[in-house]
């Protein structure tokens, strides 16, 4: 009984805070791509339009990356105690980023001088930029392997400085400015929804290149990773994956030649997220901090495992209801006769 | 470097960052409060200053969450970044309980949030205030589950100690949740918060009032108002306060009785203790240096009795002990910050008796005085339970210094740097913001953010100092 226990209670939570990490990525994606678009888009009335397709939304997108650290913290101590010290500087600037970020949300909103407007504007856009390339950098150092003694890391504060890593890095940004682009062609109409759906053709094609490089490069850096690939229950699962990428990359651009097609960019997009999180997840699979640490290995024991998980079952399902309500109650279209601050 | 050590570093980071955080969610617990009685008012006696002084709150609110949000962030990752060894000792009886706050208050106050701040034109006033008293009532929740692991950390049980891993491993999540300080902790930061705001509220109402006295006219009905429910609230709440703190007091001596030596000051354990209300204590040479004392009311306070056992420093080992000479201060400007707000609540009561509620401005000054004084209040006293606790993070059992991560000290040091400065300006962008919206009075057709449409209603006097429409205003919407 145990055993089985201490088998699938550790399988269960690495699916379940998988969803995590991918409903995070999805929801705060679109709204630190948001951020990252201050870089092209400068006309003030736009930028607040905007901001204000996710103002009502954005505190709960970020609770699914506080969410990630508790449950790692509660399920998997042994990960969370090796990955957050092997990764300090990068989280630790990621974590500065997204302050600065969500400040700037609300101050940015009520600054009164040109130069004060101009700094938070800034900084939403900086912090959202750095936020996102931390995330891919951690993604990558993560990818490529932490150095791990007797549950210790024992690498250099600078191990995370690799090219695959910041390429990732370069991924994720453009990946994550995509999602806020077709997020936007969805909500707003009038020439920023014109402005997106150009704009998410140049992004469009940079996140397939991004892609193809990640595909191709990460198998070179572990034998194992190799391996996996080739073994059968691995190779059923991956097999689709180039043919999905391609049919879900030509919805894209289909529906971005579409002029009466507002959602379906955003949707393909997500698939697309979905696809690479996925590969990179059976890439990993069974590691939680490759390439040493697995997931039962990282476990908290059972007791703790089973008490969280009593709880999620119920909570889970609520919590996603009650942020569908509010997705809900602030549908539709942002014109600029809409405005919350 | 500079003779510092990468512990020191760490414990100096994790309390600066606690420390600012701790601020805002005692904000928001006791503002969400405040929001909820002030709309359940308003939809009881349909009073529109009610609903003035909510959407004026809500514009607070929505600055001070999301700094609690942000800045909370930074907690749930620093356990791992700066005490690995803790969390994975720990984790299995810390982290689950850190994750049902999560599921059960961060997502409840964010999912609420939106429709609370710019909701109320979209789903109507019942649903509404639903979303008020549910982002009310997960900030609650939220406080519930991190006092309990705190307390945990303070008083451990339903626990055992897995001999290969070192490690914590549950027995009884019931005793590990409902551990015998949780409810002590839990009603005094209550209290706290609610005084917090309370003092707030008096000192922005304090400020106007003092304003239209100076410019010859009476105060609004809305500052009013606000002044009359922030001094009920310090009436009340200060002295149940007083109560409970010094039952959390009885708790301490029970379960961390060098604490309590510590934080008196005290060296000798003895029965008929003085009271030692200044002194300078000295961890060197096991002394209380230029001693003021008063006989029997040490005893008197902790054992509520003349002849009581009252614990001193040198019962316990050297290596055992907090820093007194920090937690004997921290802990008497809390209580004498107490103290001052009972005087102001008494004396508020005696004025509203007068009738002079409105026109006493030595009052309203003093309220204004005070109004970071629940915030201070509340730092002191975490600053007395958490360096009480030293030099232990789980009490007894784990050692700080054992807690660590292996991380370099170049790297923590830089760190360090980039947390002050960015922390530094968002506090002064954060500051700069509310006091700018405090200096507004609070008027009749107040704006919130809630608006979908600018709403030009109530009062043609109002419109000169209205923000142009729409979200093109950009600039000019701090309104």
């Amino acid at each position: 009984m145990t055993e089985t226990a201490g088998f699938w209670l550790p399988v269960v939570w690495a699916l379940l805070a998988a969803t995590a990490i991918f409903l995070y990525v999805c929801l705060d994606g679109f709204d630190l791509g948001i951020g990252i678009l201050f870089l092209k888009e400068k006309d003030h009335d736009h930028r607040n339009l905007m901001v204000n397709t996710v103002a009502p939304v954005w505190d709960g997108n970020e609770t699914w990356m506080i969410f990630g650290g508790a449950a790692l913290y509660g399920v998997f101590p042994v990960a969370y105690g090796t990955i957050l010290p092997a990764l300090y500087l990068p989280i630790l600037f990621m974590l500065l980023a997204l302050i600065l970020r969500g400040v700037s949300f609300e101050f940015r909103f009520k600054s009164e001088s040109p130069m004060s407007q101009f700094f938070w504007d800034s900084s939403f856009c900086g912090g959202s930029i750095v936020a996102a390339f931390m995330q891919g950098v951690i993604l990558g150092t993560l990818v490529q392997g932490i150095k791990i003694e007797n549950n210790v890391f024992v690498g250099s504060s600078f191990d995370w400085f690799t090219p695959f890593a910041l390429f990732c890095g370069l991924a994720v940004v453009i990946g994550y400015a995509l999602l806020g682009a077709t997020w936007l062609l969805w909500r707003c109409e009038g020439e920023l929804h014109d402005a997106m759906r150009r704009i998410s053709f140049v992004l469009g094609g940079l996140m397939l290149v991004t892609i193809a490089l990640v595909s191709i490069w990460t198998p070179m850096l572990h034998t194992t990773y190799m391996q996996h690939w080739l073994d059968m229950p691995q190779l059923a699962l991956v097999a689709p994956v180039p043919v999905a990428v391609v049919v879900l990359a030509a919805a894209l651009f289909l529906g971005l030649r579409n002029p009466r097609s507002h959602l379906l960019p955003f949707i393909a997009t997500l698939g697309l997220f979905f696809l690479c999180f996925s590969g990179l997840g059976i890439n990993v699979w069974p590691y939680i901090v490759p390439p040493t640490i697995t997931i039962w290995q990282a476990s908290s024991p059972p007791e703790s495992q089973t008490f969280l998980l009593v709880g999620t079952m119920f909570l889970l399902p609520l919590i996603l209801s009650y942020t569908a309500y509010s997705y809900y109650v602030f549908r539709g279209k942002m014109s600029a006769g809409h405005h919350y601050h | 470097m500079f003779g510092l050590s990468a512990l020191f570093l760490a414990r100096f980071q994790f309390a600066f960052t606690v420390g600012f955080h701790i601020v805002f969610p005692a904000f928001s617990i006791g503002l969400a409060a405040y929001l909820a009685v002030l709309e359940g008012l308003w939809l009881k006696t349909g009073r529109s200053a009610y609903l003035d002084l909510f959407k004026y709150w809500l514009k607070v609110f929505s600055v001070v969450f999301g700094m609690g949000v942000v800045s909370g962030l930074v907690m749930s990752y620093e356990f791992g970044t700066n005490w690995s060894a803790f969390s994975q000792k720990a984790g299995p009886i810390l982290g689950p309980m850190l994750a049902y706050e999560v599921m059960t208050a961060f997502f409840l106050e964010a999912g609420f949030l939106g429709v609370m701040m710019f909701g109320l034109n979209r789903v109507g006033k019942g649903l509404h205030f639903a979303a008020t008293c549910m982002v009310s009532i997960g900030t609650l929740i939220s406080m519930s589950w991190i006092l309990s692991s705190n307390s945990w950390m303070q008083t451990p049980r339903g626990y055992r100690i897995d001999e290969a891993t070192g490690r914590f491993l549950p027995v009884d999540w019931w005793q590990i949740v409902f551990n015998p300080s949780f409810p002590y902790r839990i009603v005094h930061m209550g209290l706290a918060a609610f005084l917090c705001v309370a003092f707030i509220v008096a000192g922005v109402a304090g400020w106007h009032l003092l304003k239209a006295r100076r410019e010859g006219h009476q105060a609004s009905e809305q500052v009013r108002l606000m002044f009359s429910m922030a001094m009920w609230m310090a009436a009340i709440v200060s002295p149940i306060q007083v109560l409970a703190g010094d039952t959390q007091g009885l708790n301490t001596l029970e379960y961390q009785p060098a604490k309590i030596a510590a934080l008196e000051g005290d060296w000798e354990s003895e029965s008929r203790a003085p009271e030692i209300l200044f002194g300078i204590p000295d961890m060197e040479s096991e002394t209380t240096r230029y001693k003021i004392a008063i006989p029997y009311l040490g005893s008197l306070i902790l054992t509520h009795s003349l002849d009581g056992k009252v614990p001193g420093l040198k019962d316990f080992p050297k290596e055992d002990r907090a820093y007194s000479p920090l937690l004997f201060f921290s802990f008497r400007i809390m209580v004498a910050l107490g103290m001052l707000m009972v005087l102001v609540g008494l004396w508020s009561l005696y004025l509203r008796w007068k009738g002079k509620l409105y026109d006493t401005p030595l009052l309203h000054r003093v309220a204004l005085f005070m109004s970071p004084a629940g915030f201070l209040a509340l730092l002191c006293g975490w600053v007395t339970t958490e360096v009480g606790r030293q030099p232990f993070t789980v009490y007894g059992l784990m050692r700080t210094a054992d807690s660590v991560s292996p991380i370099a000290l170049p790297s923590i040091a830089t760190s360090m740097i980039a947390f002050i400065v960015v922390y530094f300006i968002v506090f002064m962008g954060g500051i700069t913001i509310l006091l700018r919206t405090f200096a507004e009075e609070p008027h009749p057709g107040e704006h919130g953010p809630a608006e979908d449409q600018p709403q030009r209603a109530a009062g043609t006097t109002q419109v000169s100092h209205q923000p142009p429409s729409g979200p093109t205003a950009g600039a000019g919407m701090a309104e």
